[in-house]
């Protein structure tokens, strides 16, 4: 797995601090310089800044980009992010543990499971608690279908960003069927506040392994139909290969994790590398290309769909049964039927839900490989019911910084492309 | 200074023996690794560097494999009212920079806790050693403002730039806008 070394590693970050492909400009400097500049007798002047976004169809929200341009070839450039920014973090001080999961699920809507169950294994570690094996498997299901389905989402967008507008019908089409079983376990497509500290909300419905086994049946079939449209076709290859290429020592240095990282070679996945949940029960392959370029962090991800209905399928086989969350009085509200009967319940299923439960003192750092690489979850907490610090390391906000590096010298009409290919998800990055 | 006044050399070793037994009796030895005092938190190794320790033990850390800076982020700890779970000898500030660091070949995690007072709240910065903080530590700058030396664009990243305050720390206010529901002097 480690196909580097330190040398060649110092190199390459000595080269990205130096080599000046983000421009860092204020605010008032980009004005002054925006728009075309005609030539001085030096040669200055032409190069021009130029703004794509804050809206714009292919920047998968309000990104902005402050692009400097040599006629079509892109020199430098700096991504403007922050017209997102609600305060989640400051938000997720106000709100208690139960409450925080509405809060995380929120950041990265296109994989919101993942944020719920990076919250939730935080707390439980703060907690000193264990989730029952069936709580742990669900989770682990629930998650490799939000990776589907955040796949498939990305195979929509970037499909429509490279001119292939149908792929975006398709793309949605499938992510649906995966949406209809969240929707059928959880209650709602997305934001779901299934994953909680202490368990999962509720168990599986009824007759859930045939619901899933007709996703899992359509799929493939679908899949190969985007294999049709895209994957071998010529002019999707020459949109994406050799476009972008970041090398393993580059992503490293700035932090790049997921399909970025993955595509260099560099295979680390903190499923298989760190595992959580009960990932070292389940066979499944690390999906690593070898160019960094454009096509192979496409490819990955559809290569990840179909591991993901892999490890789905050992799930379906191997789930326990048991309780879905931990049988704590601290921290699990009582069965329905017994508020009905106890004055006690009652009273203590309305303390969980008022005050909250009160989670020792302590700070701890938990990761999970979400859709888009690491993301981890730093809380402090102070013995109360609310954290005292939660922090949630997005690894958009973090893979964000490569998008200078993988667009200079490329030209203009590549940066969609390679935008694209980062997969950002915008509420992640500002929170 | 005449002779009789310096003291014998009995007598300093005497002197010298008892500081040492003073200090290993009232100030407890922090436990070091790496040269730092280290702590452990959930089973998670801490460890606790001073400002000035700081960068190089970062750029050593690179040495024995922890390549990725995966986090930095920042905690205030004003009002903060239990045991920091800090090891001896390293004296609580208001906040705190939080470092996450990855070792891919020993998959392994390593995290440092960074005091900074609040009368001079500044940190080196690890652009040099890992480019991977250059977002993390605006961030840091933006909601805590704490600044990092040497940053090449210490700027506000989530926030306007014209933005006063830093909304993270605990001392900032919450703030309400009063929602308007009839008679807006604005068409809609």
């Amino acid at each position: 797995m480690t196909s580097t070394d330190l040398t060649t590693l110092n190199s390459a970050r000595d080269r990205l601090t130096s080599d000046g492909s983000v421009l860092r400009l204020s605010e008032t400097e980009a004005e002054q310089k925006s728009g075309y500049q005609a030539p001085t007798e030096e040669g200055l002047g032409e190069r021009m800044i130029m703004n794509m976004g804050p809206q714009h169809p292919s920047t998968h929200g309000v990104l902005r980009l402050v692009l400097e341009m040599d006629g079509e070839t892109i020199t430098r450039s700096k991504p403007v992010i922050g017209y997102l920014h609600t305060g989640m973090e400051k938000t997720g001080e106000e709100l208690t543990y139960l409450q925080g999961a509405t809060n995380v699920t929120r950041m990265d809507y296109a994989a919101p499971l993942f944020n719920e169950l990076v919250f939730s294994l935080a707390v439980e570690e703060l907690l000193g608690i264990e989730v029952p094996d069936r709580g742990q498997w669900i989770r682990m299901l629930m998650s490799e279908l939000n990776r589907m389905s955040s796949h498939l989402l990305f195979m929509a967008t970037n499909g429509m960003d490279l001119g292939a507008v149908g792929m975006m019908l398709y793309g949605w089409r499938e992510r649906e069927e995966v949406l209809r079983f969240f929707e059928a376990v959880t209650g709602l497509r997305m934001n779901h506040n299934y994953i909680r500290p202490g368990g999962v909300a509720a168990d599986l419905p009824d007759g859930w392994e045939e619901e899933l086994s007709a996703i899992l049946d359509i799929i493939p079939d679908r899949l190969a139909e985007f294999d049709l449209l895209m994957t071998g076709q010529p002019i999707w290859r020459d949109r994406l290969q050799g476009v972008g290429v970041i090398t393993a020592e580059e992503a490293l240095s700035l932090g790049a994790t997921g399909p970025i990282l993955r595509s260099t070679g560099y295979a680390w996945d903190l499923r298989r590398d760190q595992p959580y949940l009960k990932y070292d029960q389940v066979e499944f392959d690390v999906i690593a290309g070898s160019f960094g370029d454009c096509f192979d962090r496409y490819s990955i991800r559809l290569a990840e769909i179909r591991e993901s209905m892999r490890i789905v399928r050992q799930i379906i086989e191997k789930m326990p049964e048991g309780d879905y969350r931990v049988q704590d009085k601290k921290v699990t509200p009582p069965p329905r039927a017994r508020i009905d009967e106890s004055m006690e319940a009652l009273i203590h299923h309305f303390k969980i839900f008022t005050e909250g439960f009160k989670v020792p003192e302590g700070e701890v750092y938990v990761a999970v490989e979400s859709p888009r690489g690491e993301l981890g979850c730093y809380i402090v907490s102070d013995g109360s019911s609310k954290p005292f610090r939660m922090h949630i390391r997005g690894p958009s906000f973090v893979n964000l910084q490569t998008l200078p590096h993988l667009m200079k010298d490329s030209f203009l009409a590549d940066t969609v492309a390679i935008i694209s290919s980062v997969d950002p998800i915008m509420g992640e990055i500002d929170r | 200074m005449s002779d009789a006044e310096t003291p014998s050399i009995d007598d300093a070793e005497l002197a010298e023996e008892s500081v040492e037994e003073v200090l290993e009796e009232e100030l407890p030895q922090p436990e070091l690794l790496h040269g730092v005092p280290v702590s452990e938190s959930r089973g998670q190794v801490v460890l606790h560097p001073s400002r000035d320790e700081y960068v190089a033990l970062v750029s050593s850390l690179r040495e024995l494999g922890y390549w990725m800076c995966v986090d930095l982020c920042g905690v205030d700890y004003l009002g903060y009212g239990p045991n920091r779970n800090l090891p001896a000898g390293v004296a609580p500030e208001r906040f705190e920079v939080v470092v996450g660091l990855l070792s891919h070949s020993d998959r392994s995690r390593i995290r440092l806790r960074v005091q900074i007072p609040e009368s001079d709240p500044e940190l080196a910065t690890l652009f040099l050693i890992h480019p991977s903080v250059e977002n993390p530590e605006r961030e840091v700058f933006d909601m805590f403002g704490i600044r990092f030396d040497g940053h090449p664009d210490m700027t506000r990243i989530l926030m306007p730039d014209e933005w006063v305050g830093h909304p993270l720390r605990k001392d900032y206010e919450l703030g309400r806008i009063p929602v308007q529901f009839k008679g807006a002097s604005t068409a809609r």
